[in-house]
Order: C-alpha cells, then sequence, then structure tokens
C-alpha cells in the first residue's frame, strides 16, 4: 500500500505534529513500507474470533471506587509546568 | 574488593559478612560508573550524591540489626521510572527538563528493600526501538564492542549491567525491550507476566503489552529482586491481585520431568546459523539436565510482528497524546496559538521513531481504517495467544532465540524502519499473549554473546527462573565480562 503526500499531512494533523519540509517524503515512504508490511495480516484465518481485549484470559480492566483518594498537590505538580500564573496553566489566548 | 565479576547475590553476602560496606561499595560502582560513560553512554543521570547518602543510611541500618536481603545493594533505573526530585527524561527532548514530582512504585518498592540508586539509564526514545539510537542523549554502546548497539530499548540497563557498572538494572518490555537488550550484551533479562509488576509511575508506551522487569548478571540475581519487585499496586489498574512466591526458594529444583517445547516457527527462517547452533547446543544443556524435549508448534506466530506494528503504535498514539506543551515537558518557543502550540511542541519534542509510531498509530485508529487495522490486528492476537495456550497443554516451557543476529552496528538498520522491527520477530509474541519470557546467555558468535529464550505460561516466574537458574549452574556464558571491564 502507498501512502501519498497528502495522506501523510492529514494524518500529522490529526496527531498535532508539525512536520518540516524535509521529513515528509522520509515519512511518506516509511509509512508506506510499514502499511505494506501490515498488510501480511488481510490473509489471516480471523473469521469468528473475536478481538482480543486483555492479556490475561478470564481478566477485565479493575475499576476503583469512587473516591477522593489524592491530596491536592497542585503546586508541586506545577513546578514542571512550562508557564502558570496564579495557580493556572497559561496558553495562547484561544477567544479573542 | 572484585566489583567487577560480583553478582547481586555475592554483593548481599559480602556486605553481610561485613567485608564491605555499602558506601564502599557504591564508591567503588561511581568509580566504574565515571570511568565507562564516555565510551559506553549507558547513564542519563548519575545520582552520586544521594547513593552515598541512601549507602550511608544502609550501613546505619545494617548496623542497627534491621538489615533484609538486598540492604545496601546498588543498582540502577531504565529513565523511564519516575523518581522523585530525579531528571525522569524517557530518552526524549519531550521529557529531557522532567523532574518527577514522585516515584514509581517499582522504585519505591526496591528502595524499601534496601536497595541503592546509582542513576537513570539511558534507553530508546520513549522505549521505542531495538537499538537504543533513537534516545535524545545519544546512543548506546555496547560493551563487548563499542562500535555495535545494545539492543534496545533497555540498552543502558543491558550495557550497563554487562559491564558491571551496575550490579542490576531494572528495565521495561513491550515486544521485546528486556530480554533483546540483554541477549546482545550477554545478560540475563527477565519480562515478567503482565501485570505482575506495578507499572504505577512507568511512563506508559503501548499499555496492554508495557511490562516492568529487570536486567541482572543471575537467574539468581532476577530471583532476589523480582520478590520485592512485584505485587499487587492499587495504583495500577492492570495489577494483578496475585500472590507473589519467594522466586528463591525454588531456583535450585530439579529439572528432571520439565518438557520443554522447541518452536518450529522460530528456526523456520531469518535466524543466523551460527546462533542457532549456540541455542542447539543450549538444548542439550537441559537435556543433559534431565528435561524432555518436544517440538511444538505455534503456526500463527509469524505474524506477532506486523500485529505488534499495529497495537502498539495505536496504544502509542493515545497514550502520548498527553504531550502537549501546556502541564509538563517540551515546550516550543513563541506559539501563535493553541494549535501552533500543540503542533510545534509535538514536532519539535518528539524524535524521528516517536513520531512515526504516532502517525502509524493515528492512521490505524482513523475514521474507516480502525476494522480494517486495529480490530483485525486484535483478533489475529487472540489466535497468536491460543497458539501458546495450546502449546502450554503439552509443554512446560518454550525455548528458542531471543534474537535472530547478535548486535548490529551502530547505524546498520536506522535507514529501514522493517529491517529493525524484524529484531523482535521472537520477543514480541510473549508480550501479546502477556506472558513471562527470559533471555540467558548461551554463547558467542565472533566475539558477540548471543542469547536463548525461555517463556512460561502466565504467572510461571517461579519455574522459569528455577530453568534459568539450573542452566547457569551448568554453563559460565553469564559471568564472561567484557575484557575492557573486567
Amino acid at each position: 500500500m502507498s501512502l501519498t503526500r497528502a495522506d501523510i499531512e492529514n494524518i500529522a494533523r490529526l496527531a498535532r505534529l508539525e512536520l518540516t519540509e524535509a521529513e515528509i517524503p522520509v515519512y511518506v515512504d516509511s509509512l508506506s513500507r510499514i502499511f505494506a508490511f501490515v498488510g501480511e495480516l488481510d490473509d489471516a484465518p480471523t473469521e469468528g474470533i473475536a478481538p482480543m481485549a486483555h492479556p490475561l484470559p478470564g481478566l477485565a480492566q479493575r475499576l476503583r471506587a469512587d473516591e477522593v483518594a489524592e491530596e491536592n498537590r497542585r503546586d508541586l505538580y506545577q513546578q514542571n509546568a512550562p508557564k502558570v500564573e496564579a495557580g493556572l496553566y497559561l496558553v495562547p489566548k484561544v477567544i479573542e | 574488593m572484585s566489583a567487577p565479576a560480583a553478582t547481586v547475590a555475592e554483593l548481599a553476602r559480602g556486605l553481610a559478612e561485613g567485608r564491605y560496606s555499602s558506601v564502599e561499595l557504591t564508591k567503588s560502582y561511581l568509580e566504574r560508573i565515571a570511568a565507562a560513560q564516555p565510551g559506553l553512554n549507558a547513564f542519563v543521570t548519575i545520582t552520586g550524591e544521594s547513593a552515598l547518602a541512601a549507602a550511608a543510611a544502609a550501613d546505619a541500618t545494617r548496623a542497627a540489626g534491621r538489615a533484609g536481603a538486598l540492604t545496601g545493594v546498588p543498582i540502577a533505573h531504565k529513565d523511564i521510572f519516575c523518581t522523585e526530585g530525579v531528571l525522569t527524561t524517557c530518552g526524549s527532548k519531550m521529557l529531557a527538563n522532567f523532574v518527577s514530582p514522585y516515584d514509581a512504585t517499582v522504585v519505591r518498592q526496591l528502595r524499601a528493600a534496601g536497595t541503592v540508586m546509582l542513576g537513570k539509564l539511558n534507553m530508546d526514545e520513549f522505549a521505542m526501538g531495538s537499538s537504543n539510537e533513537t534516545s535524545y542523549f545519544g546512543a548506546v554502546h555496547n560493551p563487548w564492542n563499542t562500535e555495535m548497539v545494545p539492543g534496545g530499548s533497555s540498552g543502558g540497563s543491558a550495557a550497563a549491567v554487562a559491564a558491571r557498572i551496575s550490579p542490576a538494572a531494572t528495565a521495561t518490555d513491550t515486544g521485546g525491550s528486556i530480554r533483546q537488550p540483554a541477549a546482545l550484551c550477554g545478560v540475563t533479562g527477565i519480562k515478567p507476566t503482565y501485570g505482575r509488576v506495578s507499572r504505577y509511575g512507568m511512563i506508559a508506551f503501548a499499555s496492554s503489552l508495557d511490562q516492568a522487569g529487570l536486567i541482572t548478571v543471575s537467574a539468581e540475581d532476577a530471583a532476589l529482586l523480582l520478590g520485592p519487585m512485584s505485587g499487587f499496586d492499587p495504583r495500577d489498574s492492570t495489577s494483578v491481585e496475585s500472590p507473589v512466591p519467594d522466586y528463591t526458594r525454588t531456583l535450585g529444583d530439579s529439572l528432571e520431568g520439565l518438557t520443554i517445547g522447541i518452536v518450529k516457527e522460530f528456526f523456520d527462517k531469518g535466524l543466523d546459523g551460527e546462533c542457532e547452533a549456540r541455542i542447539r547446543e543450549a538444548l542439550r544443556v537441559y537435556e543433559k539436565l534431565g528435561a524432555t524435549l518436544r517440538e511444538v508448534s505455534c503456526p500463527n506466530l509469524p505474524l506477532s510482528v506486523p500485529t505488534y506494528y499495529v497495537v502498539a503504535p495505536a496504544e502509542c498514539s493515545s497514550n502520548l497524546a498527553r504531550f502537549d506543551g501546556v502541564r509538563f515537558g517540551y515546550r516550543c518557543e513563541s506559539p501563535k496559538n493553541l494549535a501552533d502550540l500543540y503542533m510545534r511542541s509535538r514536532g519539535e519534542g518528539f524524535g524521528p521513531e516517536v513520531k512515526r509510531r504516532i502517525m502509524t498509530g493515528t492512521y490505524v485508529l482513523s475514521a474507516g481504517y480502525y476494522d480494517a487495522y486495529y480490530l483485525k490486528a486484535q483478533r489475529v492476537r487472540q489466535l497468536i495467544s491460543a497458539d501458546f495456550a495450546r502449546a502450554f497443554g503439552e509443554v512446560d516451557l518454550l525455548l528458542g532465540p531471543t534474537s535472530p543476529t547478535p548486535a548490529f552496528k551502530i547505524g546498520a538498520k536506522s535507514d529501514d524502519p522493517i529491517t529493525m522491527y524484524l529484531n523482535d520477530i521472537y520477543t514480541i509474541g510473549a508480550n501479546l499473549a502477556g506472558l513471562p519470557g527470559i533471555s540467558l546467555p548461551c554463547g558467542f558468535v565472533g566475539g558477540l554473546p548471543v542469547g536463548l529464550q525461555l517463556i512460561g505460561p502466565h504467572f510461571s516466574e517461579a519455574r522459569m527462573l528455577n530453568a534459568a537458574h539450573r542452566y547457569q549452574l551448568e554453563t559460565d556464558w553469564h559471568l564472561q565480562v567484557p575484557a575492557a571491564f573486567a
């Protein structure tokens, strides 16, 4: 299977990834090769086979009780934030 | 003190007998790290000061008569595990400035067991790679030949243990990232059953596959460390509530009556002839130990790599959506608007392989393709798991190669992702089926180590470690040290 430049630009936009001009042909080529490779799955006999939902048979995702379990550590967590003010995360203006 | 050849078991004994203190031991490892770092690049962060403080505390604990089996033993953590107050980069520019506000459960548990952290180990960016070349902090070099890759993604962990600059190291395995570098560096690497070890504080790559484990010199060392590292953690929703056995207790059990399955598909094609010869020699050792060998077939196993390259990128594209330049990590300079902030922070913060996988995953999950790719792959995954289940109806453990070839040259496979992905052809199956696996050194080809792999049923770590330990009592491949680091 062969992807086009437009396909890659669209995927990158969906993934919120800015690509440089030089990166685009590299990904057109390598993703085309990956999807050709993944195409091997097409012929696998999967009729009537349920998709696997958990790596351990019979187990499902455990849920926890809906209770407050964590204390508020906002100031500590925000030490890693690129830009904060008065306890708020700052981003470029969204509404003019 | 003979630090270079020492195993965790020997060091623990030396500490218990008072032959050296943890401070002395830790100092000697920090010196070895400093000497090796320019050539190997195994560490991202060396925490010398806090290591010496922790070692002094361990010595005080011992003086007070409260020492445990691992008190004062130095280890190092893969830089995918969050460590409070210490840089945690995951090998990425995206997290090059991230100081974790909390400890991963694995880090906390191993500290509680008395181990001393020497530092944080280099790795492929976000654990995506099989050669450790995708790290933002530069490639790690193989201690057996520094022109060669150490394997990946836990390349720093494997190189550090192989060069004896850390007695043991934590690692993670999504498609072979513990076992493949362990094989390429001539050390022991165990990936436990999915859910056995907590993943809280372990930066997520592909959540239905990721599992934490260990790289050690010996299976005995792995047994010593795996117990304290395992167990139920309410903070990890995939953590399994199943009792943790004492893995050291059954290490010496006889292998009489053990049936080992030789997976036909592992020997079909692509396996280097010399590597195959080493594996066949190991089979004779197992026969001598009383095990029965039987050929088994897992016909869908050859589809494991394409299955993985749908499932893992899909989950990665979802997990890595959290890196948006807002709450932590890299942010681009002067973003024009919110979309620009997201797009450029991610475009500049992630390396080429991570972007490739995010895009692959985004595509297979996008409207119109979900059924054809993602659901199809999850169905094939069911077939692969059923193959393993059928095999374990006939045999106790499976044995095969860990990697199709020994270590390759740095740069040799970086141009073609498919060639690189095929390095994990023998390891990915265990991840898809959630099974435990271990890689053991079983000889050399052209001066480079070769690894054999054992795969067991779910939660069979004790039996697997037993079979590994008995093999290591008969052989000394795991005790070989690269000449430059002896």
